[in-house]
């Protein structure tokens, strides 16, 4: 075990998978000379050279096109979008292409898209968006989040590891900020399991990424209160632990739903959804979202407060809720 | 300004169908010091007349609900303590002449609309204060939200969990007192409300202590139930009687009876099958014990205690005729409550008091309790926990010579048993050479009308063979 950044962990599984599976190659932005916008492959072109660390002209669609090919020929590619915000770009090839191919012509893509992903910094409306939901709707793509150093290592050998397109959202807030034990040795993290991020008994918050540790602050003013909030990080959303879900609602029967993306149509919805038509009878509360607001994300940092869902947000929304 | 903290006295809750109750009598008058317990007042519903004790020492500031007036169960009937709330207009207001649909439409409205404060929120609120608007929370107002910020009593919804956990215990949410916003029975409340002991217990006790919920004079205090002038009761329709009726307003029990009936044949699928016992053994062996009962015990072993003893002993082999459909799920039970239909003395109703566990009692000990518990129907001396719980009911209408009926299902039981007049009839048995020859025998119909979702024609007919059976061959050492 050693004490890892959320950034390092993702470095070091990227550069462990890429030593031991020579199929393996990372494709990019400025990703080979310059290490990458936030230095995940920083030196990894002196160790692997520039066949396997490709600078990528700026077209997500190449990159994403490239990537579908060479994985239909047997290798693994790891794709990093300098922002996650810019895989629209790629849609077409990720959304018609990589996600189709399986289940049209039987072969496997198994590509993983790095995309750096969330706000809080003053990225503004192209810098800073969890699109996550809107892959989550795509069937044929897998839809990864970690939250913990640890988490973003084994999510990431297994994503490499996996048949299918996966998409691996790295929250940028968590980059430099999150630091914590991860085991030295490779390891895989499975798809769909969920992580009790903290037990509890009362109320029941289910969120991802960078939200759990907001969550977590939130959780300990409850605490403060004498209310027992348990914390469940989904880690993947496609898959995504549903059984983890309907435990938890049965145990505290009052649940909020928690993310960083926007309200309509985000992922929250149908986790809302399935708990009411799966765990009815176990509610004592209507299931509860707390999201980002409808609308793009805003540069002025005190708008952009307003937007992401804040610790006294997710206190206001736990206190109702304990109180109803 | 209040010196001391409002509590509340409202109109308990008596039993699990029983709606409205009546102030018969206010033991103590306004201005008047109360302990805590001390008998406050006296209600009668449909099924028990009871005293109601105080919640709270103080002083009792305020009659709300004055006698004869029926109300809501949950409708505040005083005050203990504070200042008396500035406007006593409700408690002495009539009924109003309002239809019945009127003041559902009401309710309906004043509990479907946040914006608006019911007539209960104004009254709650200081004059000069303006009227409460539900607070807006910062997350987007959702129409939950504002159920849950208080703008409707939050007492009367019961939520999935609550109802699935009161269902799977028998438990009426009402008797629950609430921590949730504006009252609310929350998850943890009822299940305290289990774990604290046996609810059936505890629902007699609960019965007994009304509700009460510290009445701050905060404009986010709990709303309390719509005061009685918002519904009036018993609701008279305004037509004169044509030349020769007269009319008489239901009373509480009447419409209880009317309510249950209708619900009970729109609930179970009523089959009735009868069949005939030869009482000759029961007639001979309760001539023998009716001296020693009366003399030893002052018990009469009525032919009904015979029967009663001899079904809960049959019910042991037919679990589901002692049984219930609750949703998807068949209950049975290792005991048996047995409930008795006895009509009142004024003839103006009937009430089902249970025996509990019957399956522990001899024909002494049913015939005992029997007795007792019709006698205290008629008085109207039965406590809440007397009334309910049962699992099968025998009602016996036989007194007046009746031979057979049809009587509806007590629910949410499977089955009912009618018992009927025994009569000397000719009898056709064998002789001792096996010949037929025909005898004069005291006969009985029996009649067993089940819940035809639950119990199939085959298994009501071994039930009513066996029932027949341990009558016509009574083993007086065994019962």
């Amino acid at each position: 075990m050693s004490e890892k950044t959320y950034l390092q962990a993702i470095s070091d599984g990227l550069r462990e998978e890429m030593r031991r599976d020579k199929r393996v190659f990372v494709i990019g932005e400025d990703i080979g000379v310059y290490g990458g916008a936030f230095k995940v492959t920083l030196g990894f072109q002196e160790e692997f050279g520039a066949w396997r660390v490709i600078d990528a002209p700026l077209s997500e669609t190449a990159i994403i096109g490239g990537c579908t090919g060479a994985a239909i020929m047997g290798m693994r590619p790891v794709a990093e979008m300098q922002f996650a915000d810019f895989i629209s770009c790629a849609w077409d090839q990720l959304v018609t292409v990589a996600a189709k191919q399986r289940w049209r012509a039987g072969t496997p893509v198994p590509i993983t898209v790095r995309l750096p992903s969330g706000g809080g910094f003053s990225g503004g409306p192209f810098h800073s968006q969890n699109p996550e939901s809107s892959f989550a709707h795509i069937p044929g793509l897998k839809v990864i989040c970690p939250a913990t150093p640890e988490d973003a290592k084994g999510l990431l050998a297994s994503a490499i590891q996996d048949p299918n397109p996966c998409l691996y959202f790295e929250h940028k807030h968590l980059y430099r900020r999150i630091k914590a034990e991860v085991p030295d040795e490779r390891y895989e993290t499975p798809f769909g399991k969920a992580r009790v991020h903290q037990e509890g008994d009362d109320l029941t918050v289910i969120t991802w990424g960078a939200m759990v540790y907001t969550a977590e602050e939130a959780a300990q003013q409850l605490n403060d209160d004498g209310v027992s909030v348990e914390i469940l990080d989904l880690r993947t959303l496609v898959p995504w632990d549903k059984q983890a879900v309907l435990e938890s609602v049965r145990k505290t029967s009052k649940v909020l739903v928690l993310h960083e993306d926007t309200h309509t149509g985000g992922f929250g919805g149908e986790i809302a959804a399935t708990i009411a038509e799966e765990a009815f009878e176990d509610l004592d509360a209507p299931v509860k979202r707390l999201t980002a607001p409808d609308t793009p994300v805003p540069f002025s940092p005190q708008l952009e407060k307003a937007f992401i869902p804040q610790v006294e947000d997710v206190v206001a929304s736990l206190r109702n809720l304990a109180e109803y | 300004m209040a010196t001391e903290t409002a509590v509340d006295v409202v109109m308990p809750q008596m039993g699990v169908s029983v709606s409205e109750g009546t102030v018969t009598k206010w033991l103590k008058s306004e201005g008047e010091q109360v302990e805590a317990d001390e008998a406050l007042l006296e209600i009668s519903t449909d099924k028990v007349d009871t005293e109601v004790p105080s919640p709270a020492s103080g002083t009792l500031t305020q009659i709300l609900v004055q006698e004869g007036e029926t109300v809501e169960v949950g409708t505040k009937l005083a005050q203990i303590g504070g200042a008396p709330a500035g406007n006593g207009q409700a408690s002495a207001a009539p009924p109003e002449p309002a239809t019945a649909q009127a003041a559902a439409e009401a309710e309906a409205v004043s509990s479907s609309e946040g914006e608006t404060p019911t007539a209960a929120q104004v009254e709650e609120t200081k004059p000069e204060e303006p009227a409460p608007e539900p607070e807006s929370e910062a997350a987007p107002a959702a129409p939950a939200a504002r159920i849950a910020d208080g703008a409707t009593d939050g007492k009367s919804f019961v939520s999935p969990v609550v109802a699935r956990i009161a269902s799977e215990h028998g438990v009426d949410p009402g008797q629950v007192q609430g921590s949730g916003r504006g009252g609310r029975v929350t998850k943890k409340d009822i299940l305290a409300f289990i774990d604290s002991g046996e609810p059936m217990k505890a629902s007699a006790e609960a019965a007994a202590p009304p509700v009460v919920a510290p009445s701050t004079p905060a404009p986010a205090a709990p709303a309390p139930p719509p005061p009685q002038a918002e519904r009036p009761a018993p609701a008279m329709p305004q037509a004169e009687p044509a030349a020769g009726e007269t009319l008489e307003p239901m009373t509480a029990m009447r419409r209880g009876i009317a309510e249950h009936m209708r619900r009970s044949l729109d609930t179970s699928a009523h089959v009735t099958s009868a069949i005939e016992v030869d009482m000759s053994r029961v007639v001979a062996i309760r001539k023998k014990l009716k001296k020693e009962y009366e003399k030893d015990y002052g018990v009469n072993p009525t032919y009904l205690s015979f029967v009663a003893r001899a079904t809960v002993e049959t019910l042991r082999d037919f679990p589901w005729i002692n049984g219930e459909i609750r949703g998807e799920q068949i209950v049975t039970r290792n005991y048996v409550n047995l409930g008795f239909a006895v009509e009142l003395a004024d003839g103006k109703g009937l009430i089902v008091p249970v025996l509990k566990h019957a399956e522990g009692l001899n024909l002494l000990g049913i015939a005992r309790g029997v007795t007792d518990i019709a006698q205290r129907a008629r008085d109207k001396k039965l406590t809440p926990d007397e009334v309910q719980g049962g699992t099968f009911t025998i009602t016996n209408p036989g007194g007046y010579g009746t031979f057979h009926g049809t009587p509806v299902i007590s629910q949410p039981q499977a089955a009912i048993l009618g018992t009927y007049a025994v009569v000397k009839r000719p009898w056709v048995i064998q002789d001792d050479r096996g010949e037929d020859v025909i005898a004069i025998r005291p006969i009985m119909n029996l009649t067993l009308t089940y819940d035809h979702r639950l119990v199939d024609g085959a298994l009501a007919g071994r039930f009513l063979r066996d029932l027949r059976e341990k009558l016509q061959t009574w083993d007086e050492a065994a019962y």
